[in-house]
């Protein structure tokens, strides 16, 4: 592609992909950045007019905003720690040879397989339900009272159920790396006087560290969005982030352009956190 | 002290039985190698020795204690891998001191320690860098060091030179050579390579599917082979093995006779023969000529031989240099 007629025709063949990607990213966000900018409430649609910058200024200034936005921030780390620390402990497990190994792979990578609202659903009503929940059955087996999940713990709730199902994503992640590690150098710890700590701390783990940069950057971008868990658990007024607050300003309050200025603030943060994760992960793959 | 034995060690990996029974004795000191073809189970001996794997059957001695059930790290002993298996998020330094941090010697200890290494090894310029950032010659010395700064009993190398080029390769054997002149501590080498067998080993040990074949000095393989097999792994190029009429001759099975002690004559001889093609390195030729009634044989000659594919010629062998062997492919006095 280095001659001039052959760059030409490069850009020709792409053009479709181009074009398609720009339809697909450019006209929402431009709808959205209009819409930002206008009073325009669905209980009254006739009273639309530009309204400058103040449905950003409501947005932020929503009782619930702040909240919303810590609740965004540690839903984020909540889950990123289930998964991480359960991913690495699963994976390695599953990294030893083992009866079943084949289905047992299959079996922990299944979580991801199930949409997030048939997953929250299960969660809420087998699991965490706090009369009929498997939970509520094995706290009262042990003679303590049922756990009113989504009541008194909302958030952690929530952070169980998109740790479970994220869990998978990390443990595959996590098993492929603990796969590449040479076998010699287990060999060579084990001549060195190395212990399974020692060998998980001086070894695995730094082995580890880049996967789990890729797992903390991915998973990030997803997990800033959390939605249909938050509203499936009907949890949103105690532990909602703020993708449900942008969902609750049209759904409840009917308010288009500030759930769009929300979308947009949202968006933003998005991209921050991205940037500073790449930035970070890209540092710490070149070493 | 770093004397090693093993008595009838043994290792089946399920049904297969790798090591069949191996009796050994390695004196303080030595530098005993083991050769053999590839999957005749020189890694797996090397890793029986250090504890890698366990043994199915027989002992392990070190300086006289069984230590068949002890593990790898209480062994004394040290491995250098033919991977080199640094770790990689280490830096040099950490490498060569993790051994001593497991051990938990104190601070003051381990540096000095990895010092002195470093200098033996001429690693001093590349503490502070990792594996990654190494040649390949770098990173075994730094294997080396993470094994000298233990202070072994003996050291254990597996193939450690094969993944460098030539030259290198003909260096890190002399550093080597000259390690164990200085440490004077037992060393158990493996390797497939004959020249690095025949260069460095004070006993050479040929491994057969598993069983030793013969054990003994570099010229004692190459001067009396107890057998075919080790006949024909020990030098090169590989020894001439004829059977029938000339063997007969001999009051043996088969005869074999090394490329190098065939002589060459234009007008008379033993065997008639013709060039079939003729190598010529310079220093040697190597000629590879078909006998009649024998088969293929093929002749080292000093310097630069006149020969070419084609001509006719006739080879004799020196017959003190010719090798006897019965049916069974075991040496004949
Ligand atoms: N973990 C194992 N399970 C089953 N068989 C094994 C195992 N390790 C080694 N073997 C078999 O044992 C035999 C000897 O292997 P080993 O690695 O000791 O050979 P080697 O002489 O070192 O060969 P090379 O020169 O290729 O390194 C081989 O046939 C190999 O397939
Ligand atoms: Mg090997």
């Amino acid at each position: 592609m280095a001659t001039r007629q052959g760059q030409a025709l490069g850009r020709l063949a792409v053009a479709p992909a181009v074009a398609a990607l720009a339809a697909w990213s450019i006209v929402p966000l431009a709808l959205a950045i209009y819409y930002a900018f206008l009073h325009y409430q669905l209980d009254n649609p006739d009273n639309t007019f530009f309204a400058g910058w103040s449905n950003f200024y409501y947005f932020v200034t929503d009782p619930f905003f702040a909240k919303d936005l810590f609740n965004t921030v540690a839903l984020v780390l909540l889950v990123l720690a289930i998964t991480i620390a359960g991913g690495v402990l699963l994976a390695i497990l599953l990294d030893r040879p083992m009866w079943g190994q084949g289905i047992v792979r299959v079996m922990v990578i299944s979580p991801f397989f199930i949409m997030p609202t048939v997953s929250a659903l299960v969660w809420k009503n087998l699991m965490m339900h706090p009369v009929y929940g498997f939970f509520a059955h094995v706290w009262r087996a042990f003679g303590l009272t049922p756990v009113d999940w989504f009541a008194s713990i909302p958030l952690l709730s929530v952070g169980i159920i998109v740790g479970w199902q994220w869990l998978p994503f990390a443990t595959l992640i996590l098993l492929t790396a603990l796969q590449s590690l040479d076998l010699e150098q287990k060999d060579a710890a084990q001549m060195d006087g190395a212990g399974t700590v020692d060998f998980f701390r001086h070894i695995t783990l730094p082995h580890l560290m880049r996967p789990i940069t890729v797992v903390i950057l991915i998973e990030t971008i997803f997990l800033l969005n959390v939605f249909a868990e938050i509203k499936v658990t009907s949890v949103g007024g105690l532990a909602g982030n703020l993708t449900y607050l942008v969902f609750s300003q049209l759904n409840d309050a009917n308010d288009v352009g500030e759930a769009a200025a929300g979308g947009l603030i949202a968006v933003v943060l998005a991209n921050l956190v991205s940037a500073f994760l790449v930035r970070i992960v890209g540092r710490n793959l070149e070493a | 002290m770093g004397s090693i034995q093993l008595k009838g060690v043994r290792k089946d990996f399920g049904t297969v039985a790798v090591i069949k029974g191996v009796d050994l004795d390695i004196k303080d000191g030595e530098f005993v190698v083991f050769v053999g073809p590839s999957g005749c189970g020189k890694s797996t001996l090397l890793r029986l020795i250090a504890g890698l794997e366990d043994a199915t059957g027989g002992q392990v001695l070190i300086d006289g204690k069984d230590v068949t059930e002890v593990g790898p790290s209480e062994r004394g002993l040290a491995m250098v891998f033919q991977s080199y298996a640094l770790y990689p998020h280490m830096s040099v330094r950490k490498n060569i001191a993790f051994p001593l941090m497991m051990a938990k010697t104190p601070k003051d200890q381990i540096d000095a320690k990895v010092a002195k290494a470093a200098a033996t090894l001429n690693l001093g310029d590349y503490l502070d860098r990792r594996p990654g950032q190494l040649s390949g010659g770098q990173r075994q010395r730094v294997a080396i060091g993470r094994a000298i700064v233990r202070d072994p009993t003996a050291f254990l190398f597996d193939e450690p030179l094969s993944n460098l080029d030539a030259a290198l390769r003909v260096q890190m054997r002399v550093e080597i050579g000259e390690l164990h002149g200085q440490l004077k501590k037992t060393m158990i080498y493996v390797t497939h390579d004959q020249v690095e067998a025949m260069t460095m080993a004070d006993k050479i040990v040929v491994l057969d599917k598993g069983a030793v074949a013969q054990v003994g000095s570099p010229l004692t393989l190459y001067n009396k082979p107890d057998n075919l097999f080790v006949a024909r792994f020990i030098g090169s190029p590989t020894m001439n093995v004829l059977s029938g009429a000339a063997a007969a001759k001999r009051g043996a099975a088969s005869i074999g006779v090394r490329p190098e002690h065939v002589d060459v004559s234009t007008t008379a001889g033993e065997w008639k023969a013709k060039v079939r093609l003729a190598e010529h390195l310079g220093s040697d030729t190597f000629v590879h000529a078909d006998v009649e009634g024998a088969g293929q044989m093929t002749v080292r000659r000093e310097g630069e031989a006149a020969l070419h594919a084609g001509d006719t010629i006739y080879l004799t062998p020196q017959e003190p240099r010719v090798h006897r062997f019965d049916a069974a492919g075991l040496r004949v006095a």
